[in-house]
């Protein structure tokens, strides 16, 4: 804790200096008679694991106003949580003690759009949906897509740069992001909101902010580059019966799909039952499935139907023609409404998840062929400390869902509530399992609070120093987002 | 028991090509009709039609041949798909009666004649015990054909079902009816029509071996002519508009002042 000691807390006078700045609505203060019910939302993550204290919450609607706020807490050594959506699942967005909470939702207007290069520039308050909508109407897509994105904004997504669905076909935000406008710790305004696709002129500073996780600065406004709708998508989910098939399976459909491929994601066969279970999108047939160990949903999105279906089902009847099959069946939407519901059952894994109990969750980068390793692993370490089980305080289910394509696997833990014995049991072992294989602990979710400690496993201390230094050149009072990312 | 003979049940299951529902419709330029240039699926009350007949044949005879499904759709060539999606959840054979894709839409009596030509032409082989078919198609909302075809034939029909429950041996089906307030349960004898409505099942998914399955099974052609009917419109769509867009509130500072706008917008005391 290197900066904490330093920091003040939120007095009577400080809210009445953010009253001046602000208009009284965007000030919400339990020093100003707000009963401290109306914090929860901004004191409490969306899970329920982590939990603030913060007596003010601060809705600036102009960069100017971040600024000034800004300003005022760099002065004051006050520590600062920029928040958007707070969908995060690592505890990045809510406050460790009694920091003022800037909460960007009132930043919410789309910039500019221009239609023929499909480079948009919103504030960073913009949920991702909107901007979703916002541009539909001019045939284009967002390049990222999560199952957060009625409530996440586009700062949000920046700042912790947010992986997702899309990753696979349209790259990393660290491609997309053409520009930032984000509001330094001292209050300047650091204006990087170009829209230029090559500018090679010295050091890129906005890549700092992605993924810096709000630890460097505010970001207040974001440039991206967004690719024209594909004309036609289908998608299949397919039905294994070993996890060994999956890697085969990803390379034959990558090599038959090619550029239409636009997602490959995974999930167990506990994963996909939990699904089920909560309602999230319409099951397949049990009959049909029965004895599959896993699922795959193979999207694809291209530029004329005819063609996409042609190799869609010249690949299908490959698969299933085989003399030793890869896949033992598999749905393919019929309809508009099957490709939502099938989507449904991958993207409400994570609601069936929180409807189903308290979640560990690991976001890790590990090689394909140890996803399922993983898995087993971490089932078989809660078994030997007898956390198995029905009961209280016992783990219900070990399940893993993600990415494919990216490498990337959702391992989440689910038990009747949070225990210390448990989280003993997954950490290090989690961290130590992802280091041996040369992975990274967090591969989309980010460090935020839960992960300080493990950035070990993932960085090496030549890293860690320098990332210390960074953040002491930006932030020297230790005022941003304190306790994330850098312990 | 079931009688064993070969031929237990024949179902005729009309399907029809609607825009998808989950498309946003748009009003052509000319105000002559929507884009068509747009994503198409089967008529979701028509999907529930296949699934259900789908489950009687599972129901009774385990997937063994005595039950024969077969689908029917008039429509331009692409309606092809349409039949493809019913014989991969799991009709038996299609019949395509096929019209220009520059016709006009069928309306339902046409509809209705050419289905009823199209069941005198299979009882030359078979015959047709049951038509089950949507209660309506969400593209017009007309919800006539299942009524006028029953009526043609001189059938009995059980409309808007949400449950049927077969007797073989009797030959009847006690079919439970959506009406207003509540259920009604009638029984009808073979054959019949029954329509469907949203309630009476939740249809599958067509699986990759039966999409593959459905490429191979036949799909008899046929065009008006063939069949001896007319499916010219005998309805003239003047004009189609889109409904006018919804003009937002105002804030209103006190009472008198509301009293005093509904009074001006023409609302009076009672």
């Amino acid at each position: 804790m290197l900066f904490k000691r330093f920091l003040s807390s939120v007095t009577r006078t400080d809210v009445q200096h953010f009253t001046k700045i602000l208009s009284p609505p965007s000030v919400l203060s339990t020093l100003q008679n707000a009963p401290s019910a109306e914090l929860d939302i901004y004191n409490n993550d969306w899970m329920g694991k982590y939990k603030g204290s913060s007596t003010t919450v601060l809705k600036p609607k102009t960069t100017q106003q971040v600024s000034e706020i800004v300003k005022w807490c760099n002065e004051r050594r006050i520590g600062i949580v920029p928040q958007g959506g707070n969908t995060g699942l690592v505890g990045g967005s809510v406050p460790v003690n009694d920091e003022v909470v800037i909460s960007l939702q009132n930043m919410n207007s789309v910039r500019s759009f221009d239609p023929v290069s499909g480079i948009l520039v919103a504030d960073a308050g913009c949920v991702l949906q909107a901007l979703t909508d916002h541009i539909a109407s001019h045939d284009h897509i967002m390049p990222l897509d999560l199952g957060a994105k009625g409530s996440c904004q586009i700062g949000g997504n920046v700042s912790t740069n947010a992986g997702g669905l899309r990753l696979l076909r349209y790259g990393s935000l660290h491609g997309s992001v053409l520009g930032i406008e984000a509001v330094l710790p001292d209050g300047t305004i650091l204006d990087q909101l170009s829209t230029l696709r090559k500018d090679n002129t010295g050091y890129d500073l906005k890549q700092l902010f992605i993924g810096a996780e709000g630890t460097l600065g505010i970001v207040t406004a974001v440039s991206i580059l967004t690719p024209p709708a594909p004309e036609a998508s289908n998608n299949v989910i397919l039905a294994l019966p070993h996890f060994n098939n999956v890697l085969p399976l990803y390379m034959e459909v990558k090599r038959q799909l090619s550029e239409i491929l636009s997602a490959f994601e995974y999930m167990d066969r506990t994963a996909y039952d939990l699904a089920v279970k909560h309602g999230q999108g319409r099951a397949l047939a049990d009959d049909e499935i029965e004895g599959a160990e896993c699922f795959v949903l193979v999207e694809t999105s291209g530029g004329k139907r005819e063609h996409d279906e042609e190799k869609l089902e010249t690949l299908l009847s490959t698969l299933l023609s085989a003399s030793n099959p890869l896949i033992t069946t598999g749905v393919m939407a019929q309809s508009p409404a099957q490709f939502s519901s099938m989507w449904a059952l991958r993207e409400g894994i994570t609601e069936a998840v929180s409807k189903e109990g308290k979640a560990y969750k690991y976001d890790i980068s590990i090689p394909l062929s140890k996803f399922k390793e993983c898995v087993d692993a971490t089932r078989e370490q809660l078994r030997s400390k007898g956390l198995l089980g029905d009961g209280d305080g016992m783990v219900k289910a070990v399940i893993g869902y993600g990415h494919v394509g990216d490498g990337n696997l959702h391992l989440n833990v689910i038990a009747t509530r949070y225990t210390q014995e448990i989280q003993d049991a997954l950490e290090p072992f989690v961290y130590e399992f992802t280091a041996s294989h040369r992975g990274s602990i967090s591969a989309e979710h980010g460090i935020g609070l839960m992960k300080t400690h493990a950035l070990q496993y993932s960085k090496s201390d030549v890293s860690i120093t320098w990332m210390k230094k960074i953040k002491a050149l930006f932030d020297p009072n230790g005022i941003m987002n304190p306790g994330k990312v850098l312990e | 028991m079931h009688p064993s003979s070969a031929r237990l049940l024949n179902i005729l299951v009309p399907v029809k090509r609607a825009v998808d529902y989950a498309v946003k419709i748009r009003v052509n330029p000319q105000q002559t009709g929507i884009d068509l240039n747009v994503k198409h699926s089967m008529n979701p009350f028509d999907e529930i039609a296949v699934e259900e007949a789908v489950r009687i044949r599972e129901r009774l005879s385990k997937g063994s041949e005595p039950v024969t499904i077969t689908a029917l759709t008039i429509g331009p060539a692409k309606s092809i798909e349409t039949l493809r999606t019913a014989l991969a959840m799991g009709a038996d054979s299609a019949v395509h009666v096929e019209i220009p894709e520059s016709a006009p839409a069928p309306e339902p009596l046409g509809v209705a004649k050419a289905i009823k030509a199209v069941i005198e032409k299979q009882k030359e082989k078979e015959g047709v015990d049951m038509v089950i078919l949507g209660k309506q198609a969400i593209d017009d909302d007309l919800g006539q054909t299942g009524q006028m075809l029953a009526s043609l034939l001189g059938w009995g029909q059980a409309t808007f079902a949400s449950k049927v429950e077969l007797d073989l041996d009797a030959k009847n089906a006690t079919v439970t009816r959506e009406i207003d307030g509540g259920l009604e349960q009638v029984r009808v004898k073979f054959p019949m029509v029954i329509t469907t409505d949203l309630r009476l099942n939740e249809p599958r998914y067509a699986s990759l071996p039966n999409i593959m399955k459905a490429k191979k099974k036949p799909v008899t052609k046929l065009t008006p002519t063939d069949l001896g009917v007319s499916l010219e419109p005998q309805m003239e769509v003047i004009k189609v508009v889109e409904p006018p867009k919804r003009v937002g509130g105002s804030k209103v500072e006190s009472v008198d002042e509301l009293v005093e706008k509904l009074k001006t917008a023409g609302f009076t005391a009672v």
